[in-house]
């Protein structure tokens, strides 16, 4: 046994050029950046104000950063995509299979666990403590580690493109190519440890935010007084606390195969692979949903609040999330129906799932007649809200018809699926974070983010996303099927061509969203969020300033309503002040920081580094170092910090003083518009 | 609305090599689901999309003629409407998924008043082997079929998951080791379908297709007989060969088969193949016999 188990010099790619290059140059940019952020004196700061953070708010901020650093990365895996079969038409392109086949691997894994997964979480972070009425989350310091692991993970998946490889078959390693029999590089154990360490910060999300949202609720916040987000958020992290568990266990299972020589799934030796399939389907198709109903709850909200009027059929949309949360875990074999299964059981799963298009059908519905009668301000959140719903009718379609068993027997795996899963992911899930990142986006930060920027960024993903993938149906009905290096069929090129296009519309989507933030941030003095309720909104989390305080109520709110915001709002303005007199302030006792998470993340990311290379020392000093931070913060003293009654009084007095001034702006206006005859 | 004119614009572009140009009686009922359920769901979608953009329109905020109606939040006869809009056409497409699933089962004999044709199709690391047990020749990389006349294939893998895929014949099946499934096809007309595999298979996944030769039964008897005429002989060391991961630089066939090699395949008394080594051949086209 050597000291660096399979690790050698060969691990770095020193004789391909593009993976060399586009390696060392994310490095080195990582290593400006910390280097940058150690001479402007800024590491304490972020140490103390960030990296050890519990506070719900910095730690769901933490989550969307990481989501939208992971983006790029992804995306440019997408660029190559598509540069690659635009190519390779009768050519070999410019990446060969095995590169080609691990940017396809890697696009999917890091899109679905590294983007679309920490951009939800991290909206949930933000906001349901914050609907909620209460001060943070059931556990801070276990919030704190499920980021760091969901970062570690993300971490060891981009590693792989410097030391070694990553694996070669696709976002999910069907075994038996994922066996150590045709798959003896490493790319399979990154995939897997990298998703094993971030799954289980993403299991212990949800049970954090389960109890989070059963447990701590505002007096007189029943359950059918909950924001709906914070309905969509329950039933996401239920399915998260039943699905990931079998995530596990399935990865568990294949790591015994590749590293023990078990055989669960080597269809030698008394395996199957077929049940690698159901398993990870299992886990597969409720993780679907994990992503898209937190995405139903951020439309739910912006529609009701830029449509000024509260959600339509409020009990009917509770009823629809609850349905696909419990129905989705009975599609699962939807993924192979071309496995051979008989009549019986492919049409019975068929069946059940489409009848998920029932509750979500009801919910666009819904959302229509919250528009009905309402008065809609088309703010960037709405847009990306109406392009959701137009966009989703059709990728839901598309989800339908492939739930037709003998329909997919012709589109199994084709272009046309893949085309359907984009038109979901990035149409419902994406587009999703999207307006809720603006939405939200001055409540955490304080100032709002330009407009003009952002309707750009929305027009352009809009027309990007169809012109990259409204080929992709067509070429998979003309029977091209994903994950071709090459090809030589000459009608599928003019349309991956296109597609090419379509992606570089989109990438001019995302520079302006990254304009949107550097120019904001310039002029944020011109744009802050004074009263903490920039969009006239309805439910808790604008009844507090922007950004909130720490203890995020100063006293909690008594909620008597379904929209106790809007109802405190309306009543404030009949009685023309604010509808609480001053609170007797008390201090508060808020958790206190700690560096468990970011501790326990680095030693898992030692670990996961030493089993995938196989350098058994280091995991048993990873492991031993994990479980002595365990121990070390088991026996702390105190766990909580006081703050002073005075900075409690201080800051809520400025932000009611803010929202006095606005009230009495508001109820002049009115008085004057009421003068002066229309 | 831009899928209709993108399926539009896909039927017209295609020419003679997609699931939209049927060959076959399955590929043809299959198109005509396929067809059906986007006609049925669009009834539903183009007017729900066409609500969305008008509504959100007309109740735009500057709209001095829109009625607001800002305590419209519940109405049990809408909630009605909602719910059993997409439930009665969610049970519509169940029928019909329900009727198609039962008459398109891939194992499901075809009416024909010829015998079917027994072909067994193993897929290897990167190339399909097509055995044809009753004439005892076999072909590789290269799928000569009878037209008219219904094919019972049967499937299976001697590494790897693949997907055996025509798509101008119809349905997918996955090709698995130690598993064999049951495929039937038919080809109406002689002509020449691309086939593939639909399953990432490793580095030689994406030449993994070959042509279907569908011919009129006369030419399809020459062809055999001249096969068995000519080629080398598939016995346990040729499949030995055809068992390393490689891609055929051309499609070949072999003169004789050894009785018994695809149930010996099935039933791993023939070990699968074991994957890369250091001196593969790798995705560059080799020429084997």
């Amino acid at each position: 046994m050597t000291l660096l188990g399979k690790l050698t010099l060969q691990a770095i790619p020193l004789n391909e050029p593009l993976p060399l290059f586009s390696g060392l140059a994310v490095v080195i940019i990582a290593l400006a950046v910390v280097a940058w952020v150690i001479a402007k004196g800024y590491l304490p700061y972020l140490w103390r104000e960030w990296i050890t953070s519990v506070d719900h708010k910095r730690i769901g901020v933490m989550y969307c950063i990481l989501a939208g650093v992971m983006l790029l990365r992804g995306f440019i895996d997408a660029i190559m995509m598509r540069t690659q079969q635009a190519m390779a038409y009768d050519a070999p392109g410019f990446l060969p299979p095995s590169h080609f086949d691990q940017v396809f691997s890697a696009h999917g894994t890091i899109m679905i666990f590294f983007v679309a997964m920490p951009f939800v979480i991290g909206l949930m972070n933000v906001v349901v403590p914050l609907q909620l009425g209460v001060r943070d989350v059931a556990f801070p310091t276990l919030n704190s580690v499920s980021f760091w692991l969901t970062a570690a993970g993300a971490l060891l998946v981009n590693l792989s493109l410097v030391v070694g490889e990553f694996d070669k078959m696709g976002w999910l390693p069907y075994p038996p190519l994922s066996e150590l029999a045709y798959s003896p590089g490493v790319g399979v154990d990154y995939y897997c440890w990298s998703l094993q360490i971030s799954g289980i910060g993403t299991l212990m999300t949800g049970i954090n935010f389960v109890t989070t949202i059963l447990k701590l609720r505002a007096p007189g916040m029943h359950y059918t007084r909950m924001p709906m987000f914070c309905w969509t958020a329950l039933a996401s992290n239920l399915l998260i606390v039943a699905a990931f568990p079998v995530l596990t266990a399935t990865l568990a299972m294949l790591l015994l195969d590749r590293y023990v020589g078990f055989h669960f799934f080597t269809d030698t030796g008394g395996g199957n692979s077929m049940m690698f399939m159901n398993l990870i389907w299992a886990w597969g198709h409720p993780e679907v949903y994990i992503l898209a109903l937190p995405a139903f709850g951020i439309y739910s909200e912006v529609v009701s609040t830029f449509s000024n009027k509260p959600l339509f059929g409020y009990r009917s949309m509770i009823y629809a999330t609850m349905a696909i949360c419990i129905i989705s875990f009975m599609v699962w074999l939807h993924h192979f129906f071309t496995m051979g299964a008989g009549a019986d059981v492919n049409s019975i799963f068929g069946i059940a799932s489409m009848i998920i298009a029932v509750p979500t059908g009801v919910k666009i519905f819904n959302w229509l007649f919250t528009m009905y009668g309402g008065s809609v301000r088309f703010n960037t959140p709405m847009l990306w809200a109406i392009g959701f719903i137009v966009t989703f009718a059709i990728g839901g379609m598309t989800g339908v018809l492939l739930a037709v068993p003998p329909a997919d027997f012709q589109l199994h795996n084709s272009l046309f699926l893949v085309a359907h899963f984009h038109n979901v992911i990035i149409g419902a899930v994406l587009f999703g974070v999207f307006a809720g990142y603006m939405y939200w986006f001055p409540k955490a930060f304080g100032f709002t983010l330009d407009e003009r920027l952002g309707k750009w960024a929305f027009w352009l993903w809009l027309i990007g996303f169809w012109v990259a993938w409204g080929p992709g149906y067509v070429v998979g009905l003309e029977g091209m099927t994903r994950r071709l290096q090459h090809y030589d069929v000459a009608e599928w090129r003019p349309w991956l061509i296109l597609a090419e296009v379509g992606v570089g519309i989109i990438l001019l989507g995302i520079l302006a969203q990254i304009a949107q933030i550097v120019v904001s941030v310039r002029t944020r003095d011109r744009r802050r969020d004074v009263t903490g309720d920039p969009w006239d909104g309805r439910n808790l989390e604008w009844s507090t300033a922007s950004p909130p305080p720490p203890f995020n109520f100063a006293v909690l709110p008594d909620v008597t309503d379904q929209e106790p915001y809007w109802d405190m709002k309306a009543r404030a303005r009949e009685i023309g002040q604010l509808t609480r007199p001053e609170p007797e302030y008390e201090p508060i006792h808020m958790p206190r920081n700690s560096p468990t998470g970011f501790v326990t993340a680095f030693l898992a990311t030692v670990t996961g580094f030493a089993l995938i290379w196989h350098i058994w020392w280091l995991v048993l000093l990873g492991l031993v170092g994990a479980y002595a931070t365990f121990v070390v913060f088991a026996w702390r003293d105190h766990d909580e910090e006081l703050i002073p009654v005075e900075e409690v009084a201080r800051l809520d007095r400025a932000n009611r003083a803010a929202r006095s001034a606005a009230l009495h702006h508001r109820l002049l206006r009115r008085e004057t518009q009421r003068e002066t005859p229309e | 609305m831009i899928v209709v004119a993108l399926l539009v614009l896909g039927e017209l572009s295609g020419c003679g090599r997609a699931q939209l140009q049927p060959a076959g009686p399955i590929s043809d009922a299959e198109r005509k689901i396929l067809l059906d359920s986007v006609v049925i769901m669009l009834a539903i979608v183009v007017p729900t999309i066409l609500a969305t953009l008008g509504v959100a329109w007309w109740y735009r905020g500057s709209n001095s003629r829109a009625r607001r109606q800002p305590d419209f939040v519940y109405s049990g006869r809408v909630e009605l409407i909602v719910w059993s809009i997409p439930a009665l056409v969610i049970t519509f497409l169940g029928g019909i998924a329900w009727i198609g699933s039962h008459d398109l089962d891939p194992a499901r004999p075809l009416p024909s008043k010829a015998a079917p044709l027994d072909i067994q199709v193993v897929s290897l690391d990167w190339k399909w082997l097509f055995i044809y047990p009753k004439l005892g020749i076999a072909s590789v990389n290269r799928l000569v079929v009878p037209a008219g006349v219904p094919l019972r294939l049967r499937l299976t893998s001697a590494s790897v998951w693949n997907a055996f895929w025509i798509p101008q014949l119809g349905s997918i099946l996955y090709c698995m080791n130690g598993m064999a499934g049951t495929l039937y096809l038919e080809a109406d007309r002689p002509g020449v379908y691309r086939g593939e595999s639909a399953m990432i298979s490793g580095d030689g996944f994406a030449d993994m297709h070959f042509d279907t030769d569908a011919v009129p039964q006369h030419e399809f008897d020459a062809w055999a007989a001249s096969t068995r005429s000519a080629g080398p002989a598939l016995d346990d060391a040729a499949y030995r060969v055809l068992l390393q991961q490689s891609v055929p630089a051309h499609p070949y066939t072999y003169g004789s088969v050894r009785s018994g090699l695809f149930a010996d395949i099935v039933m791993q008394r023939l070990p699968p193949g074991d994957g890369p080594r250091d001196s593969a051949p790798g995705v560059h086209p080799v020429a084997l016999p």
